[in-house]
């Protein structure tokens, strides 16, 4: 029986550029399989929960995979601390069964809400890259159902992989995957905060004591200007050993692993725009650096506020308005702090409204041919689209990236230059390649993937 | 396709000698445009017209396009979509007539209302169906003014953009919810080669200011734009003028 279909407009979580596809919504592998068969002139893309904040996961007049029915978790491992699933379970999902048997997630993005082929094919990081790498290093094997029609088994160390681990669902529909878990004894974490004055301030923070930390990530207020450019709050710290646990918190010791994420109301869905304009984010902005300890050491706060603080909130991504909002997200390597002081004080001088913006320190690279982490300095912001001149902005800071030998997320961009792709993925020749061989007719084709000639 | 800004890779543009649609197409250029199909009559100046998007950088092509011979439109424009995906389409070709002179010879009344309004509508169609067919892009009707309320001075030429606008309003609603977004654009008079050796009306703009607009129209993905913005009161107000009166007025 064919999957259900319909014909929807979609926008990846920043919600700009519209496009229309089928959607279609396989509940197995082998309506998978006949999706893409039957794709047509137009191709198909897999896609998740709909996280990517651009293009990815469009296919303009073509078909789109939702990968969400196909959710089942088939085997845990709980000894060695492996899980089988779909690639269309969640992390919410994944952290809702494995924690109770003491297992979390290898590496988790600032949303529980995107799926295992996503995570994959995104090759996502964490706060935890400078000692966990990303998503892709803690997988086993993968099944992938390549344009061929056929379900091959994908395992690390091949091309095929390398290609697949961040090569944004272009080399085929991800179905399974063998994940290897993190051990833990509690379901809370023990947190670390202090101030960081300016920038320099908080890179020899970074620097200095990042390797004493399993997960490490910085806000930075980057409407702050002059002396306070690059103020910023630095939250470092570990899962909680059972010990941790205060004797008079009954209900964490008896439950250490009970997972309980909060939930908040959702988002209205008419935001009149320009309610995230500069007076509004700055005035946030103060509040959030001023609320922030200077310095305290071994709070204990649930994954849930740690790790993904804006899931309590569904449909945060209303709150920019019909415009829609774009996120920016780079990293240079190590020896271009220079250039990362400039890109800080552009933004602070022009004024992006922005109140989310992290900064993060790279580990190791993974060998993904796109995969977006390597060692160095990542920057993350959320500017709203309706900004005048942004694009002509960001295209400036582009620039700068490229010259630096740095380079922009493929799964947050909704706007990048296609003739800089190059020189910031030097695999993107091998990438291509392997996809003209493996997938002559481009069966598999997103939105992205016209816009930048992937 | 279009970035998260509403800047599109590819346009074609209908009336490919066009001020305007020239205007904007090398603002356009400047951002993200890399291929453009002109198409108009073949004439020196549509090779101009090309040579000139060229020398920016834009890989530019030729398609021969007659608004009159509507029959040829589904052939002519369905061919370039087959070459690519086109993220927008600027419907630009229009003539203003001679008012006096049209007055007098019904026949050439009806070439500016056939270029103007039928041709548009062939051509329109055309384009948003195989807009349809790709999910995605924009169609940029322009209209003007002049249909908002017609005017003594020049009601034949004025009528066929209030056809036209109300047209692209219709397939605006039409395209709705399928991905493809098109916007009207009412500039008032605009200082080009249409209005040489016309007096000028008051709030007169450029090609240049219209491009401007369209491109932050794009952005917004707004549904009418007015060039000025300034005439989109003016004419709301104008509308309401009781007709004894309007007749007198000097516009």
């Amino acid at each position: 029986m064919a999957a259900h279909t319909d014909v929807e407009p979609l926008t990846g979580w920043g919600r700009t550029a519209p496009t229309l596809a089928r959607v279609h919504r396989p509940r197995t592998y082998e309506e998978a399989s006949e999706t893409v068969r039957a794709c047509g002139a137009r191709g198909s893309i897999a896609r998740g929960l709909g996280r990517a904040y651009g293009d990815a996961a469009q296919n303009a007049g073509g078909s789109v995979l939702d990968m969400t029915g196909l959710d089942r978790i088939r085997s845990v491992d709980a000894v060695e601390g492996l899980v089988v699933c779909d690639a269309g379970v969640s992390l919410h999902r994944l952290i809702e069964v494995l924690l109770p048997l003491g297992w979390f997630v290898p590496v988790t993005p600032g949303t529980r809400y995107v799926t295992v082929g996503g995570a994959i094919g995104a090759d996502i990081h964490g706060k935890n890259h400078h000692v966990s790498g990303s998503f892709t290093r803690h997988v086993a094997s993968l099944d992938l159902l390549t344009a061929d029609g056929e379900i091959r088994t994908v395992v690390p160390g091949t091309d095929l992989f390398d290609a697949t681990a961040g090569g944004m669902g272009l080399t085929g529909v991800i179905l399974s995957a063998t994940l290897r878990l993190l051990p833990v004894e509690t379901s809370l974490m023990s947190v670390d905060t202090e101030r960081a004055t300016d920038l320099d301030d908080l890179m020899a923070r970074l620097t200095d004591g990042d390797h004493r930390y399993r997960y490490s990530v910085a806000w930075i207020d980057l409407l702050a200007r002059g002396a306070a450019t690059g103020r910023s709050v630095l939250t470092r710290g570990d899962h909680a050993p059972y010990a941790a646990i205060p004797v008079r918190d009954r209900r964490a010791r008896r439950a250490p692993l009970a997972f309980r994420p909060g939930q908040l109301p959702a988002a209205p869905a008419l935001v009149p725009e320009g309610l995230l304009g500069r007076t509004t984010v700055g005035l946030f902005n103060e509040l959030w650096y001023r609320r922030a300890p200077r310095r305290r050491t071994g709070q204990l706060q649930r994954i849930s506020t740690f790790f993904h603080p804006l899931d309590g909130v569904p449909h945060w991504n209303r709150i920019y308005g019909r415009g829609g909002f774009v996120q920016y997200q780079f990293v240079v390597g190590h020896g271009q702090e220079a250039t990362l002081h400039r890109i800080v004080k552009r933004i602070a001088r022009r004024g992006c409204p922005s109140f989310l913006a992290v900064l993060k320190r790279f580990g190791e690279a993974d060998p993904g041919w796109l995969s977006f982490p390597v060692r160095g300095w990542t920057l993350a912001l959320d500017i709203p689209a309706r900004l005048s001149g942004l694009g002509a902005f960001l295209d400036e800071l582009d620039e700068e990236v490229a010259g630096a030998g740095g380079r922009v997320y493929l799964a947050k961009d909704s706007r990048l230059r296609p003739e800089l792709l190059d020189a910031m993925y030097p695999r993107l020749a091998d990438f291509r390649a392997l996809r003209a061989a493996l997938d002559p007719r481009s069966v598999f084709t997103s939105d992205l993937s016209r816009r930048l000639a992937l | 396709m279009k970035d998260a800004f509403g800047t599109p890779q590819s346009l074609l543009l209908l009336g490919g000698t066009s001020e305007i649609g020239l205007a904007t197409a090398r603002r356009l250029i400047a951002r993200r445009t890399r291929t453009v199909w002109l198409a108009g009559r073949p004439s020196p100046d549509l090779t101009a017209a090309a040579d000139s998007l060229r020398a920016l950088g834009a890989e530019v092509h030729t398609v021969p396009f007659d608004a009159l011979d509507t029959e040829s439109h589904a052939e002519r424009l369905g061919k370039v979509f087959t070459e690519g995906d086109i993220d927008m389409v600027l419907l630009a070709f229009g003539i203003l007539g001679d008012q006096a002179h049209d007055e007098a010879d019904p026949l050439a009344a009806v070439r500016v209302a056939q270029t103007n309004y039928t041709g548009a509508v062939s051509a329109g169609l055309v384009c948003a169906a195989a807009l349809q067919a790709q999910g995605h892009g924009s169609l940029v009707v322009l209209s003007s003014v002049a249909g908002e309320r017609a005017r003594r001075a020049n009601f034949i030429y004025g009528s066929s953009k209030a056809g036209l606008d109300a047209f692209a309003q219709g397939l605006g609603d039409a395209l709705y919810g399928t991905g493809v977004h098109v916007m009207v654009v009412r500039p008032g008079f605009v200082r080009s080669r249409m209005t040489a050796g016309l007096e000028e009306a008051p709030l007169a703009t450029t090609p240049e200011a219209v491009a401007t607009a369209i491109e932050l129209g794009l952005r917004r993905r707004s549904e009418a734009v007015w060039v000025p913005g300034a005439l989109r009161m003016v004419m709301s107000a104008l509308r309401h003028v009781p007709r004894p009166l309007f007749r007198r007025l000097p516009v």
